[in-house]
This record gives structure tokens, sequence and C-alpha cells, in this order.
């Protein structure tokens, strides 16, 4: 019962912050709503007995990227006067028969298709659980995405660095 | 209503999937355009974790979802310097006024 009401809450939540990213006229007010799915979404992932995700899902989203977009909302004074024009209708009118057939698609297969029930290991969202797997099954993928951040780190200096 | 299962997840995965969509091919707005992403990879994020809790993967979903989001990271940090050099160069993050490809 507790479960179900958290779930939909967290769901309503998360996804009243996506149509507010997809409605908001000014980028900060979009931030502001992407920031509030991202917290909703951490309460599911809770939900789902994954507490580390959940951990990293604020930190790293809340608490790095969020932060980001709001530096560079802040940084180039996007209000809603100075962010891009909105599209033409026709635009808006094809993107959003498109994202509603998708909708429409992906929940009426995911609700046709049955998938083989598992009961999720007791140890399923712990830290040590987590990293057993990550740094046993998927030891060279994890160097390589240390790799990948460190070429992105890079990456993003030099772009925005612009001529030296 | 009062059960919740896979289903359940999967259709809130599925709606952010979609709102993120919309937001990627209707946007003229660079910043908005990435916030559609990161909506989506997000999407991605719940299904996985979602999956290995009801059903197949386990533990390996949840490695997967930790992935992506390191990858949200750096796709970020990288998109949001080029909307930084887009509008040093056009004096706009319109991302249709942006034609030209030489710095």
């Amino acid at each position: 019962m507790t479960e179900a009401v958290l779930f939909w809450l967290f769901a309503v939540v998360a996804v009243a912050g996506g149509l507010g990213v997809v409605l908001a006229r000014d980028p900060l007010h979009g931030a502001l709503s992407l920031l509030a799915a991202f917290f909703a979404l951490a309460g599911l992932f809770l939900l789902l007995a994954a507490q580390l995700l959940a951990v990293l899902q604020v930190l790293v989203y809340a608490g790095a990227i969020l932060v980001l977009f709001l530096l560079v909302i802040l940084l180039l004074d996007l209000g809603p006067a100075r962010a891009a024009a909105s599209p033409p209708g026709v635009v808006k009118l094809a993107g959003a028969l498109g994202a509603l057939g998708l909708a429409g698609l992906l929940c009426t297969l995911f609700l046709s298709a049955s998938f083989p029930p598992a009961v999720p290991p007791s140890d399923f969202g712990a830290v040590a659980a987590v990293g057993r797997v990550l740094f046993i099954d998927y030891t060279l993928p994890f160097e390589a995405i240390s790799l990948l951040l460190l070429a992105a780190i890079l990456g993003a200096v030099v772009v925005a660095k612009g001529k030296v | 209503m009062l059960h919740v299962g896979l289903a359940h997840f999967l259709a809130v995965g599925a709606l952010l999937f979609a709102l993120g969509a919309y937001c990627v091919t209707t946007r003229k707005n660079a910043v908005g355009i990435l916030m559609g992403v990161e909506l989506i990879l997000n999407a991605a994020n719940v299904n996985f974790v979602a999956f290995g809790h009801y059903s197949w993967g386990g533990i390996h979903g949840q490695v997967f979802a930790l992935f992506v989001i390191v990858l949200a990271a750096a796709e970020a940090a990288v998109g949001l310097a080029i909307v930084l050099t887009l509008y040093r160069h056009y004096k706009t993050i319109d991302v249709t006024r942006a034609e030209r490809l030489e710095g």
C-alpha cells in the first residue's frame, strides 16, 4: 500500500517534471523541472531497492549535471527573451504526434509482453553487491569509461576555451 | 492500481522517453535539446533497474545504469561546452542558425 502510494507520487512528479521541461518557455524553469524529475527518479530507484543508484542519481545528476546546465543558462543570461524562438506550429504538431505515438506504442508493447519474473537477490542495491559485479565482471568497461571521462573533460576545456 | 509491478515502471520510462524525444526533435534551443537527451537517458535507466529488479539481469542492470549516468555526465560536459562556443560565434543558441561548420 505504502509502496503504491509512493510509486504514484514519484511517477507523477517525474512525468510532470518531464512535461515541465517540454513546456517551459524559460530554460531556467525547464532546468528546475528537470531537477524535480531527477529527484523523483531517485525515489523510484529507492522503490526498486537500488539505493546506490538513488544516491548517485542525486549526486551526479542533480548535483553535477544540472548545476552545469544552470551555470550555462545563467552565464549566457538565457531568459525567455534571449532563448531561441519557438518552432513553427507544424513542427510542434508533428513532434507531439510522434511522441504520443511512440509513448502509446511502447506502453502497449510493455503491457502486452510477458517477461520472466524473478526474485531480486536480497542484496540487490547494496554498495558491496554492485561493487563486486562492477569490479569483477565489468573491470575493462569501468577502466574504459574512466578514459572516456578524461577525454570528455579535456574536450570540454578545449572546446569551451576557444582560441588560446 | 495498487499493485506496482514491472509494467508500471516501464510505462514511466516510456513516457519520459517520449517527452525527451519530443524535446529533442522540436526544440530550437540547444540547451533544451540537451535537456531532452538527459530525459531520454534517465528513461533508459529506469528500464534497466526495473528489469533488473522484476525480471532478468539482476545487479547487472544497475551496473549498466551506472555507466549510463557516467555517459550522461560526459555528454553534458562536452555538449554544454559546444553550446558556449556556439553562443560565442553566433550570439545565439538557436541551432537552426548555426549553418556553417568552419570555425
